[in-house]
Order: structure tokens, then sequence, then C-alpha cells
């Protein structure tokens, strides 16, 4: 038993500086359009909250509903920082697979402030988010660029390799309609970009964006009665959490867990989500055609690949040198162009990778195209310890 | 001299000293201070016992702030980059977090061994920070 992918939808990512309702529900009404679904006969749908909204960004589903109309569907909104999207889509997904509903629309989107993303205000000591500001300045780039430090120090990569992920995923961004940035860059360009968080310059993070995102999910019985023949199938979704000790250094975090009483556990947190993803959808790393990974730095994408398992660690930077993880390479990694491209609109972000990973397996991602795909694998992390990975397959 | 944080570091003759918490029961080490529960999945302890971290360990890794981190933090005017380190504690079995004192990214080295100190916020009020091995 699995749900299928009816339709997708996506509002382009920006800065528009529109409210974020409207983002998510253009991605709505062209999930539906997609779908061939009225807003009526959805039974259920989820929304994927921000933060940064105020009230209705806190209940999205809510919020999702009544700018859609109000038509009687029940709701749920859920929260779990960048790993939003992929806990809508499997609150969505079970209650499907529970029998509790045939047809449930997924809905994220966000709108978000210039520059670093801040903790939301006031004065909160007991919130680590707000503490690590405060006593430290620890920005979300500056745990990048330690992750980045790290790759430099361990396997001997270089400014010139992170800023080859750049040029990769600029060169797909170039090709999506949907991306924030549309232009391909040069390694000189990204290595004469301003240094941000050592040794990440400003092309080698990720921005904030604005963007909207949305699926409609159905059973495969539902899909049958539309008459859709050879659906994408939801394979897998994983919501893992870590195992302690977790000896990665996480955001938002100060330590991490110490491992003087319990060793570490087999997998790290990031191979762990992965892991769970396979495990539940029967299949391996090398049954994966690509995969969307959540590129927050250039140096994080490798992080990544090795994660999923694509290569063993360490081994990333050969892959991306080789032109592997590239669009026409043996298992392109973020052909949509990644956040890279994109830009982080969080609540959007998961959903939006389901998105790319539905269009790749249906022939319909035009020039970023990967033939034969049949097998797609989205990843990304949460901060607080939320996991998210999705397969799909076809 | 205050502290922008009570209860998670202190500073006496012998040096700066971070607090930690040790599980009575299974010894688990935390930091910042754990009250309650041990958060061991597999210990049922609930007797969180102040603990002083060890004062060395080595450079996990370490990044730098190039532009001023926004509120809550203060930053100082002209803005001088904030250095950060994440440093495994010797025998702790953690890596901890803080600002860098007195060293730029240029100094810095994984696996390094460094010492922990002191420094005040833009603001005033001190916290811990890495410094050169004595």
């Amino acid at each position: 038993m699995s749900v299928v992918v009816l339709g997708t939808g996506m509002h382009p990512w920006g800065k528009q500086g529109r409210p974020f309702a409207e983002y998510g529900v253009a991605a709505a009404r062209e999930a539906l359009r997609d779908a061939g679904v009225a807003w009526t006969d959805v039974q259920f749908l989820v929304g994927a909250d921000t933060i940064r909204n105020g009230y209705p960004g806190f209940v999205a589903g809510a919020t999702y509903a009544q700018a859609l109309g109000w038509s009687g569907a029940r709701i749920a909104s859920c929260y779990a920082a960048c790993a939003s999207g992929a806990q809508a889509i499997d609150v969505a997904r079970t209650r499907i697979m529970a029998g509790l509903c045939d047809v449930a629309l997924v809905v994220g989107a966000d709108a978000t402030p210039k520059g670093f993303f801040k903790p939301v205000g006031g004065d909160r000591p007991d919130d680590p988010d707000w503490l690590r500001f405060r006593l430290l300045g620890a920005t979300n780039p500056a745990y990048f660029g330690l992750y980045a430090r790290r790759r430099m120090a361990l396997y001997g990569e270089t400014a010139e390799d992170f800023a080859a992920v750049k040029v990769k995923n600029s060169l797909a961004g170039s090709l999506n309609p949907m991306a924030r940035y549309r232009k391909a860059v040069t390694a000189e360009e990204v290595l004469a970009s301003p240094m941000v968080a050592d040794p990440l310059r400003l092309m080698d993070i990720c921005a904030t964006s604005d963007g909207g995102a949305a699926l409609v999910l159905a059973s495969p019985a539902y899909a049958r009665r539309l008459g859709v023949a050879d659906p994408v199938r939801i394979a897998a979704v994983s919501t893992v959490t870590p195992t302690f000790p977790n000896t990665v250094l996480e955001l938002p975090n100060f330590a991490t867990d110490s491992s003087a009483a319990v060793p570490p556990p087999e997998r790290p947190f990031r191979a762990a989500i992965a892991h769970a993803a396979y495990e539940e959808a029967g299949i391996g790393p090398g049954d994966v055609s690509f995969a969307e990974v959540y590129d927050l730095s250039t140096a994080l994408e490798l992080d990544w690949i090795e994660d999923v398992g694509l290569c063993a660690p360490g081994e990333a930077g050969k892959l991306l040198r080789a032109g592997d993880t590239a669009l026409g390479g043996r298992v392109p990694v973020n052909p949509s162009g990644g956040l890279a491209s994109f830009g982080e609109a969080i609540p959007a972000q998961a959903i939006a990778q389901v998105c790319e990973l539905t269009r790749q397996l249906l022939g319909r991602a035009g020039e970023r195209q990967i033939e034969g795909a049949r097998v797609g694998l989205a990843a990304n992390q949460g901060l607080f310890g939320h996991g998210s990975a999705v397969i799909a397959t076809r | 001299m205050s502290l922008a944080i009570d209860g998670w570091f202190a500073i006496e003759q012998d040096g700066t000293h971070l607090i930690g918490t040790r599980c009575a029961a299974c010894g688990t080490v935390c930091f910042p201070p754990q009250r309650g529960f041990c958060r061991n999945p597999h210990c049922d302890g609930e007797s969180m016992e102040q603990t002083r971290l060890p004062r060395r360990g080595r450079v996990w890794s370490y990044t730098s702030a190039s532009y001023p981190p926004p509120e809550p933090f203060v930053a100082a005017e002209p803005y001088t980059p904030v250095t950060l380190a994440a440093v495994e504690l010797a025998g702790a079995g953690i890596v901890v977090l803080g600002q860098v004192k007195d060293l730029t990214v240029d100094e810095l080295e994984v696996g390094m061994e460094v010492e922990l100190t002191h420094g005040p916020l833009a603001d005033g009020p001190l916290v811990w920070m890495w410094g050169r091995a004595s």
C-alpha cells in the first residue's frame, strides 16, 4: 500500500513581497488543475507552517482552506522547521493509507525577510535558537561554515570544489522556470563573492526566498477511478529523529550529545534519515536515478551525497569532479537547481523537492529531464532534530 | 563583572570552566546544564549533578562571521568579524561551540589544541570563549 502523486504545483520562487498565503494558494490551484481534482472534492488539507508570518502562518492548514474557500475539508497544520513539508506529506499520506480519506492536498509557502534568518522576536533566554544569536552570534551559515571547514580538513576539498557545486546547480537552475536564480554562474564569480562564514562565500550559501509548492496525493484506487495510469508512487517518507548520542553539532545547539556513556550510533543523523527511507521503500542507494538534497551550502551538498549513500564518506568531491552528479551524469544531484538556484522557502522546500521528483519521473522536466529516471530521492533536515526524506518511484 | 548567562560557565582563579551536568546513574554529560531527566534514552536517571567540563580540547571545526550577526547579538561598531570554534573536549565525548578570543580563522586549524577563557560581548557581559592553549 502506498499513495500516489496526482498533481504538483509551484509558485515561482523569488522575493516578490506578497503574503505567503498567495503563493500557497497559487501552488495549490495549479496542483489541483494538474491532478484534475476539484478543491471541493479534496477531503483533507495539510498546511506546512511558517513561523515568520504571524498567526496565519502557525495555522497554515486553516489559512489555505479559508483562502481556497471553506469546503468542510478536514485539515491539519504542522511545523518541523525545514522538514515541515515532508511532515505535511507524511501526515497526508498516513491518513490516506489508514483509509480515512482518498485524496489530500499538501501546501507549503513562505514569505521571508531580507538577510540572515534571526530568531523570532522578544527576549527569550530559555530558547536555544535565541541564545545562540545572543551569546555567540552563531547564524545558520556559521554552522554551514563549520561543516565546510571540516570537509576541507578531513578530505582535502577546496573552495574551488565548493564553487563547482554552485556552477553545476546554477546551470540546472537556469533551465528551471520555477527557480529564483536563472543565471548560470562561473567558478570565478563564486570565488570572488564576499566571504560570509569562512570558508563559505555569499554564492556558496543559499538565500532565503518566497515561494510556494503543493501536491495532490491520493490512494491508488482513487487514481484508478480518475483513469490515471502509471502515476508516481510515494515509496517512503522518513521523518526520523537522531539516535542518541548525536555527535554532530546541529543547528541551533551549543554542543553535541556526549558519547561518554553511550557510544555513537552506527549511522550519524543525516545518514539515518536516508537509511530509514531506503528500508521503507525496500531499495538501496544503487537504485536511485537522481536525488534532490538540501544544499543549504555548496559544501553541504557534498555531505548529503555521502549521507544518502551515493558514495562513501569523502568521495563526493570525486563524483562532482567526474561530472557524475551533473545533469547528464551517472546520478544527477539537484537537477532542479537545488537551493542554490531557489533559495530556501522553508515550509515549501521539501514539497518542492517532491514536485521535482514527480516531474522527472513523469518525463515532464523539460530541458532538465533525466533520461530513464525511475527512482528519485529527496533528503532534507529540519533544525531541532527533524529528519526528512522521500523516495518516489514509477 | 556580569555574565551573559548564569550557570553555564564560571570564572575562577584556576581559569574559566564550562559547567555541565553529569547523570548520576549513567554518567552522560550535558552542556548546557540539564535539569531533571537524563537524555540517554536507555537511562531512567533523574539526578543531574553539576560538573566542570574539561578546559582543554581540540578544534573540531571553525568559522567566522564576516557580516554582523542579527539581533539579539549586539555587534561592536566598527564590527570586527567574530570567530567561532567547535571544540571536542578532552575525554568528555562532547563538542562545544564558542567564540574564539584573539585568534582569526587564519590562525586556527582542525585538531589544534585550545583552552577555555572568557571575554566580553560588545555590550559588556562576559561569555565563554576559546583561546590559545597555554
